[in-house]
């Protein structure tokens, strides 16, 4: 078993010869960041000219609109206009298309949005919009995904039918289910029969929020000339100029009249990405034409708002042998995806597809449900569903373990999914450190060594568990970039992945450092402008290292093409001695000369005649999976190839566990993260550090709680409390793995949202063996364990 | 809304702004002065990233009225980075930061502790910073940044 200190990601740095990739070089944004010079999308000047909108939103889960009163609003001093749902009857949505800008008939959740109040200064905006009457006829909320499943009346979308949607999704109409996907493999019955043990379980997770501590802001300008920009806080500029060309197009736009400009966010985690708030500066900004007008989420429209995360109810089937061979699996999970799916059902399918988690299972049944109810619309988070799954999942396996009396590392190890098995879907899975992950993360939480607290009223436990997560985008979800040389040699990057904190600039800065020898305090890679930089999908599913990055190594493949063709014609040296070394054009053929780029990659190179050859050197580079698809079999899953790889992943924690107040400090946290080949192992451990703390958050202490009306109790920081400097594990250790992703630049593959996935199961396994309890629903907090404690001491 | 004016020195320079009585320092500082490296996160105290040096002791900008600043001696961050400190350093170095934007309060309230107490502690550091909500780092490598600062610092 190896050293979990290992990972010695310079040495193979060197060993591949790799110069600049591999290496923990400083953050390009760091010193922006440092000195308060980094603009956020609310730091931006507009001049006084600038308009505030207020939204008024339902205070009711479930509602009939049956008017509003804008009249009173109207007539105060600095309002310039109220608008209403009437105002914009247009649908809209990622995936499907079941949202409109404003509620129309009836409101689905409280905090949606019915009507806007736009006046010259937020206070006035605010306070005008205390004044506009919305009548509500109040209807029954459908909260329970597991109840909203069965109903066939008093739906939460009765014309679902009607929506458009991508191929890949199949709403049920007349019921609330959105989409229901589902995996057929092998014979379940089959493998039920041949299985020693089959144990079953169910388990429950709440909705959580992002918590970025940048709340959602836009600034819309419709300016004289019918063109409209989006200034946003966003992790998908691209898509969001998709989405409001589309929403609007009846107004004219094209996709080049609307530009969307993202500075610097203030943190992502799923929730900037597509849609959600900013359609509303889209279209607030048309009715106020010539003037920009902004948007600013408070605290608690955050909580209420934005996209949140799905909570679940999912019930396992598990099928094993007694020498621990998994033979069967069925897995069903009703998801609580919100009054709005057009973002969560994409979540729903990706965890259909992958909800066997990374074991070899030869005969599968999964039914990810996505179920409508009167909630804050559901969306990405930090891990696309796969924390929700896995907390199930993961604490499923450690207790068949344990029924057959096996150790849940080495029941991990054998049925752990290996190069070239067949996925759950049918395609094959990529090359993987998975085995190499398990045993590291093993080792470092010293498995297998008996620990005890030195306090009695203490114990202490420990966990292994194991996951993987893929990329869930459209199969033809592309990325592009460009890439010019000044003339001191200088480079500027331009493309639309996003810097949400996670170094999408720096990495991209390391990559093309790396093809072009110009070192990276050279390379400058700004945030988006739809105008300036080109097209990305989006910067979500931890894809943008492996596609954009791909895009990037590309477009500097194209410039170093350029350049070498160049000295060709200009030099007559042979082109298969040349390379490029220490930003300069070197030559086998001719030891000793140099030509620095900075001498010609602008103004070309003087030959014989004093005339010049070449130009500017721009470079462009495109990627998109051609390997991938999304159709296949409706009722089995089987035929297409959604996925582009798994990364996989192995985590552990030591705890100890108050058994009087069933409070829990992390002694340790380790994570093993297979990244393919390490970009910057410093940001990697800075993403480990940070997601492992947001998940053990989820399942520490964060829930989102609401009342019997579906009302959240918690909307703000003092009652939704998310971890301060206080609360970090006394030790976090990060592993990084390197089984090279074949088409990944340099062999890198994603590991952002990774590091939050299996935190909830860690801690789970480790609470079993501190004190023998299985909690099966989300949070674990203190409160639930003492309780589960003191009943367990009273039954025994 | 009646406006009123008052004065205070921000980074050294003397102000002068008007503002309407329920204007908080920092609408102040952000709207009328340009002053944007406070940021607004919460705007109840909750997440630290508006903190400033208030008389020469850091406070939650949006908690503090704008009046209430009459007279007042302010400094945000764009004051510290006119000479970046040796903290500010580390922090850049270790890539203690992500998305960046709780720096401006953590490089405040850190700069405030390293100036009372020249060698804290590894718990002083955390609950020197614990007012300052950051939802990336995992705090670790911020709190690294503070302890080097502070061993290798003047």
């Amino acid at each position: 078993m190896a050293h979990p200190q290992s990972a010695p990601t310079e040495e193979k740095a060197q060993a591949t010869e790799l110069k600049t990739v591999g290496q923990p070089v400083q953050r390009i944004d760091g010193w922006e960041k440092v000195t308060g010079a980094a603009k956020f999308a609310d730091d931006l000047d507009f001049g006084p000219g600038l308009l505030h909108a207020f939204i008024i939103d339902s205070p009711h889960a479930h509602a009939r609109i049956k008017g509003i009163d804008t009249r009173a609003a109207e007539k105060v001093r600095g309002v310039v206009k109220v608008v209403t749902g009437k105002d914009f009857p247009f649908r809209f949505g990622l995936y499907m298309k079941d949202r409109h800008v404003f509620a129309q008939e009836s409101v689905r959740f409280v905090g949606e949005q019915v009507a806007a109040v736009i006046a010259t200064d937020p206070k006035t905006a605010q306070r005008a919009a205390g004044l506009v009457k919305v009548d509500y006829e109040e209807l029954e909320p459908i909260l329970d995904p597991v109840k909203a499943f069965e109903q066939t009346s008093d739906l939460v979308h009765p014309d679902l039918g009607s929506y458009t949607h991508v191929p890949w999704f199949f709403p049920k109409a007349k019921t609330n289910v959105a989409h229901w996907r589902k995996i057929r493999k092998g014979r379940i019955e089959k493998g039920f029969a041949e299985a020693d043990f089959v144990l079953e379980d169910s388990y429950r997770v709440p909705r959580y929020a992002h918590c970025a501590i940048e709340p959602h802001v836009a600034i819309g300008l419709f300016d004289a000339s019918s063109r409209l920009t989006l200034w946003t806080a966003s992790q998908s500029p691209y898509t969001q100029r998709h989405v409001m060309a589309e929403a609007l197009s009846q107004l004219g736009l094209k996709h080049k009249d609307v530009r969307v400009v993202t500075p610097y966010v203030g943190g992502g985690f799923g929730g900037k990405a597509g849609v959600t708030m900013e359609i509303l500066a889209a279209a607030l900004a048309t009715a106020v034409k010539g003037q920009p007008v902004k948007i600013m989420w408070s605290r608690a429209q955050e909580f209420r708002n934005t996209y949140m995360r799905l909570g679940l109810v999912n019930k396992i089937k598990l099928g094993v042998k007694k020498d621990g061979t998994i033979t069967a699996l069925k897995h069903t999970l009703y998801w609580d995806a919100g009054a709005y799916v057009e973002y969560a059902a994409n979540v729903v399918n990706a965890v259909g597809l992958s909800s066997t988690g990374p074991y070899k299972v030869d005969n599968v049944e999964i039914d990810s449900i996505c179920v409508y109810t009167n909630l804050s619309p559901g969306g990405p988070y930090r891990g696309f569903g796969y924390s929700e799954f896995f907390f199930g999942l993961e604490s499923h396996m450690s207790k068949a373990a344990e029924k057959l009396g096996m150790d849940p590392v080495e029941f991990r190890r054998k049925n752990a999914i290996r190069e070239n098995d067949t996925l759950p879907y049918g395609a094959e899975m990529n090359p993987n450190g998975l085995l190499e992950a398990i045993d590291k993360t093993a080792a470092a939480v010293e498995w297998g060594k008996k620990e005890e607290s030195k306090d009695p009223n203490k114990a202490i436990g420990k966990s292994v568990v194991c996951f993987w997560k893929a990329p869930a985008m459209p199969p033809n979800a592309s990325s592009s970039a460009f890439l010019k040389f000044n003339e001191d040699g200088s480079i500027n990057i331009l493309a639309s992945g996003m810097e949400i904190g996670q170094g999408f600039l720096t990495a991209m800065a390391q990559i093309a450092s790396e093809v072009l020898s110009v070192p990276v305090s050279q390379i400058r890679v700004e945030t988006p402008d739809t105008d300036r930089n080109p097209y990305e999908w989006q910067t979500v599913a931890s894809h943008v290292t492996w596609s954009c990055g791909n895009a990037v190594k590309k477009a500097a493949l194209d410039a170093k093409e350029q350049i070498l063709d160049l000295v060709v014609r200009a030099l007559n040296l042979p082109k298969e001695s040349l390379f490029l070394e220490d930003a300069c054009v070197k030559s086998w053929a001719r030891p000793g000369w140099q030509l620095p780029l900075k001498d010609f990659v602008i103004s070309g190179i003087q030959v014989e005649d004093y005339t010049f050859k070449g130009g500017p050197i721009m470079g462009r580079g495109t990627f998109l999976p051609e390997f991938s698809s999304a159709i296949s079999d409706p009722e089995t899953g089987q035929g297409g190839h959604p996925n582009v790889h798994y990364t996989t992943v192995a985590g552990g924690v030591v705890i100890e566990l108050d058994k009087e107040t069933g409070k829990i400090k992390v002694l340790k946290a380790v994570l093993a993260v297979d990244v393919g080949q390490a970009i910057n192992p410093s940001m990697i451990k800075g993403q480990i550090t940070g997601g492992m703390l947001q998940g053990l958050a989820t399942v520490l202490y964060e829930d989102m709680r609401y009342d019997e009306k579906g009302v959240l109790l918690n909307p703000s920081f003092s009652d939704y409390k998310i971890p301060t400097a206080l609360d970090v594990p006394a030790e976090v250790i990060p592993i990084i793995v390197e089984t090279a992703q074949p088409d990944g630049p340099f062999g890198a593959r994603g590991m952002g949202e990774h590091t939050m996935i299996p935190a909830a199961a860690m801690i789970a396994n480790a609470v079993h063996a501190a004190t023998g309890l299985r909690i099966n629903s989300m949070p674990l907090t203190a409160e639930k364990i003492a309780l589960a404690l003191k009943d367990k001491a009273k039954g025994s | 809304m009646k406006k009123i004016a008052i004065e205070f020195k921000l980074n050294g320079t003397q102000r002068q702004v008007e503002v309407e009585p329920s204007d908080t320092l920092l609408e102040a500082l952000r709207e009328r002065v340009g002053a944007k490296s406070p940021k607004c996160g919460c705007d109840r105290g909750d997440c630290g990233t508006c903190t400033v040096s208030f008389n020469g002791k850091t406070v939650r900008s949006c908690l503090v009225l704008a009046v209430e600043a009459d007279g007042a001696e302010i400094v945000t961050l764009e004051g510290i980075s006119k000479e970046p400190s040796k903290l500010q350093k580390e922090f850049a170095q270790r890539n203690a930061f992500q998305c960046g934007f709780c720096a401006p309060g953590i490089v405040m309230s850190a700069t405030e502790l390293l100036g009372k107490k020249k060698k804290p502690t590894r718990e002083e550091i955390q609950e020197a910073i614990a007012g300052n909500l950051c939802r990336c780092t995992g705090y670790t490598p911020i709190v690294e940044a503070i302890e080097a600062a502070a061993n290798g610092g003047k």
